[in-house]
């Protein structure tokens, strides 16, 4: 058997690797404990014992030893030249690793911590370590880079050179230069996170709380630009706005003026992102909206309150952890969106852009990549903040259980008409942008030849019948069933981390919480260029070997969407009374019956939520996904990106179309799947969430 | 609950420390940086003449080259194909690469072998191509701008905000034209010459062929690319007019290396000789490239640029190739260039 691949226990028999055998002898160890009862002090003892040093053995010994003997000089000169080598960890490595840790939190939940729970315990360990693992660890690997110089040296001076360098904090623009990238990033972001909030909350109204007649199609509307590839809304925007784009050529002849490249730089980004991140502020304030209890607002009307009156002193005020939520999310997706500024940019830097120019350039500048990094995170965390500080203390809990009854009030007329004359605008708009998409995608050469065809479909996606069976002949096939592949695999997996960590950071007090949620969070605020990198560096080697493997591809996926699981769930969570615990509890259910029977099928809108977004989220990703992708492991974006740099937009737009009408078949089998949401009387009103 | 943990227990213990890593016979892992369907076609014949499977993958040559250097310490890759010959160079200086004579060499022009002799073996011309530009004539007749023939044309004020390079930072291509312009008018004047650009420039693109791109969608008016993927764009149908400017110009060398520690050696070696064959290098007639292919005997397109037309400066790929030098014009550029106001 092949001594770098083959399973440790045989080795060990064999003589071999005998720095794996205390792992062997610490997993057998258990079983003298199994005499003994849960509450005796030496079970806890022996199992926290076991699980942490196993636990702890496990990776250093892995850290340790790589492909070239000990990893450390000082290794070697303690112990002397190894001989031996040892390459990536695989599957037993990982079961391994889940056995240590479940019975390190089994001994701490036997010692009384956290009420005694083993879920709980075990939900928390396991959620730390990963993202610990896949979080914590590349990011630290890279932004300790931006502490190295030239040499390999580690060196405060070097970062303070690149942090305060022009290109990040110039305001030449106020004059009549450029401003830095930083600045240009933060502006953007602002008016992104605001716009996207504004029409957000609008959609959401209209789809809930108004006469409009046509709400199930302006939520349908909604929903399409957050299934598609970013970039696309750009290319569109292009053919629409660009120098020769439709509507700027139809009105420089209207006017007789000079068609001007408006477009590129801010103006585009911003409409390119407003229409992008839009749908993703209507999903978590939808919820939101329909969350808050109508007995709230009707007693309010009870009490003579008109209808504006309500609106602006309850309901309202009621729907503040959507807006803040959208509001960070909207300012966070702004920040770290690469595809649009990269389609529209022109000259416009923001730090994104920046990132991926310092690290795939011809400078190859890790440490300002690094330090660009470090700027984004330290605005997406003020972020972050900010919006925890203007939320406070205050109880925005209403779906109590105890006699949920009623029904919404509509909006107020003025209101109504306001978001109406809004959403209908912006549904139009919409509109155009996609039939463009689709004519895009059936003429010859856009803007010089219009004749219609299909041969992009064609192209990507022919198929022929032979003897041996169908073969998938299109260029774009590979590509896809990779894409969906990994899609499908990454979606379950990132909503039910999501909804754990949810549950446990809204339900569970325990010690380094703060901390907890920050880690959580902190994968979404990083963006997608240094999350790749990062990988690629931490990722390629011993002893989580997995670049150029589909493994790395979910993992990102997880660990880039779970924040919106998260996110999802907590604005769900926050809603939902604590007593419907208690009662679940106070009658002899566990945490994990509790939150499997109780919570979970409360919180199915948040599920259905989550699940959405991060196999479309995964299906659309580029940033992080132009450096992780392999010849084996091609994805959608990366195959169409690359039409798209040959100016082969015929292609580039069938495919995403194509991934288009995949993905609203996919989230529709999925709302059946999921099922629809019944909370409370309302639902038989037509209101149920539909997405 | 202690059967459960028994279970678990005895059941990772059977598990413990497997890796699913086997190593598979006759496949070739391709890094390509020339564009996609080229890079296809040239897998798929490979697949075809040798029965090798190939994987492949497209990237630019500035991003291929920062993968190959992340995974240097572990590669998985084995050979890189296409994409100017600079970052080859960097690779091969910096030991990325590994040095392999081909038997092939003796039916190649010289400017292959000088390619190879200058990284010491490490890489090899595949092809080359000149630097120059190209206008949307629709464009400049609907402006009345000038019709342009030189490089210093291109400084005149009517085109403000008309033209289009790549971030050299970010490009080869453009890299390749900040380091022509400093060889055909000296480093002063070649960054006066810059700054005098850089006023009309309506925007550094990312990818060094996406200014003659936007040219012909009509994003742009004039781009500076190298003359064959302008050419590319005008057989395509697009309203575009090549120039290759007066006062001489650069030009590039598409090269192709073996990646060091490659887990496929032979396949790569196979692939090498092969790319270097008439067979492959006449596949790029195909595709619309119209790059001046390495073997001598290979096929020229009738729409390629005619290389013995076009006034070529004497390229010194070695000192402009090297890290050093292309780090102090880059940042020279940024300092002082870059930050102008336009």
């Amino acid at each position: 058997m092949d001594s770098d691949y083959a399973p440790a226990a045989f080795l060990l028999v064999q003589g071999e690797k005998l720095w794996l055998s205390p792992v062997l002898i610490l997993l057998a160890f258990p079983i003298t404990l199994i005499g003994l009862r849960k509450s005796d002090p030496l079970f806890a003892r022996g199992l926290i014992l076991v699980g942490g040093i196993g636990f702890f053995w496990l990776f250093a010994q892995g850290f340790a030893i790589g492909i070239r003997g000990y990893n450390f000089s000082w290794l070697e000169s303690l112990l002397g030249d190894l001989g031996d080598r040892q390459f990536g960890m695989g599957y037993g490595a990982m079961l391994c690793a889940i056995s240590f840790l479940f019975m390190f939190t089994q001994g701490i939940a036997a010692r009384g911590t956290v009420g005694g729970d083993v879920f709980v315990a075990g939900a928390i360990g396991g959620v730390i370590v990963i993202v610990l693992v896949f979080v914590g660890y590349p990011i630290a690997n890279m932004l300790f880079s931006a502490f190295i110089d030239d040499g390999g040296e580690y060196s405060i001076g070097v970062f303070f050179t690149k942090f305060f360098d022009d290109r990040l904090w110039g305001l030449a623009c106020l004059s009549d230069g450029r401003c830095g990238a930083a600045w240009n990033s933060l502006f953007l972001a602002i008016i992104v996170g605001f716009t996207t909030t504004m029409l957000g909350l609008a959609f959401a109204l209209v789809a809930t709380r108004s006469r409009f007649r046509y709400q199930r199609s302006l939520r349908a509307l909604t929903v399409l630009p957050i299934i598609t590839p970013p970039f696309v809304i750009g290319l569109a925007l292009i053919l629409l706005f660009g120098r020769s784009g439709s509507v700027t050529v139809f009105i420089a002849d209207l006017f007789g003026v000079q068609p001007t490249r408006w477009l590129y730089g801010l103006p585009g980004i911003m409409i390119a992102q407003t229409l992008a991140y839009t749908p993703i502020a209507f999903l978590v304030l939808i919820g939101v909206v329909e969350g808050v209890s109508p007995a709230m607002e009707e007693a309010a009307q009870t009490l003579r309150a008109n209808s504006s009156q309500t609106f602006q002193t309850v309901s309202l005020p009621l729907m503040r952890p959507g807006i803040a939520n959208a509001f960070l999310l909207g300012f966070i997706e702004s920040m770290a969106d690469f595809g649009n500024p990269l389609v529209l940019g022109g000259n416009f830097d923001v730090l994104s852009t920046e990132i991926f120019f310092a690290i795939v350039g011809a400078q190859y500048d890790q440490g300002r990549a690094a330090v660009l990094a470090i700027v984004l995170l330290c605005f997406t965390l003020s972020a972050f903040y900010a919006q925890r500080a203007w939320l406070g203390k205050k109880s925005y809990t209403t779906v109590t259980g105890k006699g949920d009854a009623g029904m919404h009030p509509h909006l107020p007329r003025g209101l109504s008409i306001v978001v109406i004359t809004i959403a209908v605008i912006w549904a139009l708009f919409t509109l155009v942008v996609y039939s463009m998409i689709v004519y895009g995608s059936v003429v010859e050469l856009w803007g010089v030849n219009n004749t219609l065809t299909f041969k992009h479909y064609i192209t990507a996606f022919s198929v022929r019948i032979e003897d041996s069976g169908i073969r998938w002949s299109g260029a774009a096939w590979d590509s896809f069933w990779t894409t969906i592949t990994i899609a499908g695999i990454a979606a379950p997996l990132t909503a039910a981390v999501g909804i754990v960590t949810a549950y446990l950071l809204t339900r569970k007090n325990f010690a380094g919480k703060q901390a907890f949620e920050f880690g959580t969070m902190l994968s979404f605020a990083i963006p997608g260029t240094v999350i790749g990198v990062s990988y690629i560096l931490a990722f390629n080697v011993p002893p989580i070997e997995i670049t150029g493997t589909g493994v790395i591809l979910v993992v990102s996926f997880i660990f880039r969407n779970m924040p919106v699981g998260v996110r999802a769930g907590i604005a769900s969570m926050t809603q939902l009374d604590k007593s419907l615990d208690e009662a679940s509890l106070t009658l002899g259910a566990n945490s994990w019956h509790t939150f499997r029977k109780v919570i979970l099928p409360l919180l199915k809108p948040a599920i259905l939520a989550a699940l959405i977004y991060s196999f479309v989220r995964a299906m659309t990703a580029i940033s992080a996904v132009i450096f992780l992708v392999s010849a084996e492991y091609d994805m959608a974006t990366s195959y169409i990106i690359g039409r798209v740099e040959n100016n082969d937009y015929g292609l580039a737009i069938a495919y995403s179309t194509t991934l288009i009408f995949v993905m609203l078949t996919v989230v529709g089998m999925l709302q059946l799947l999921v099922g629809r949401v019944q909370i409370g009387r309302r639902t038989l009103q037509g209101t149920e969430v539909r997405v | 609950m202690l059967k459960r943990l028994f279970i678990v227990f005895a059941s990772s213990l059977i598990a413990l420390g497997a890796s699913i890593n086997a190593s598979q016979a006759d496949k070739l892992t391709l890094y390509c940086s020339a564009q996609e369907e080229w890079c296809q076609l040239l897998a798929r014949s490979f697949e075809d003449a040798t029965g090798i499977d190939v994987n492949m993958t497209r990237k630019s040559s500035g991003e291929t080259f920062a993968q190959i250097r992340a995974e240097s310490s572990n590669p998985k890759g084995d050979i890189w194909w296409g994409g100017t010959g600079d970052p080859h160079l960097q690779a091969a200086e910096e030991g990325l690469t590994m040095e392999y004579l081909s038997p092939m060499r003796d039916q190649l022009h010289d400017w292959a072998i000088s390619q190879a002799e200058s990284s010491g073996n490490r890489t090899i011309g595949i092809y080359s191509g000149a630097l120059g530009y190209g206008y949307n004539s629709d464009i400049v007749e609907a402006n009345n701008l000038p019709v342009p023939a030189c490089w210093k044309d291109l400084l005149k004020p009517e085109y403000k905000g008309h033209v289009q390079m790549a971030n050299p930072n970010s490009s080869g291509t453009a890299y390749t034209t900040l380091a022509s312009m400093v060889q055909i008018f000296g480093e002063d004047e070649g960054f006066e010459f810059m700054k005098g650009l850089h006023k009309n420039i309506n925007q550094y693109t990312k990818s060094g062929s996406a200014p003659i791109k936007a040219a012909g969608r009509g994003e742009n008016t004039i781009g500076i690319v190298f003359m064959h993927d302008a050419v590319q764009q005008a057989v395509s149908g697009f309203p575009i007019v090549v120039v290759a400017p007066c006062e001489g110009t650069g030009y590039e060398i598409g090269s192709m290396s073996i990646i060091d520690g490659s887990r496929n050696l032979d396949e790569a070696k196979m692939f090498y000789d092969w790319a270097l064959s008439t067979d492959a290098q006449n596949l790029a007639l195909q595709v619309n490239a119209f790059q001046v292919p390495s073997n001598r005997s290979s096929e020229t397109s009738p729409s390629a640029p005619d290389m013995s037309q076009i006034q070529l400066i004497d390229y010194d790929f070695r000192k402009y190739g090297s890290s050093a030098e292309r780090k102090r014009l880059l940042q020279k550029w940024d300092e002082e260039v870059s930050v102008l106001p336009q």
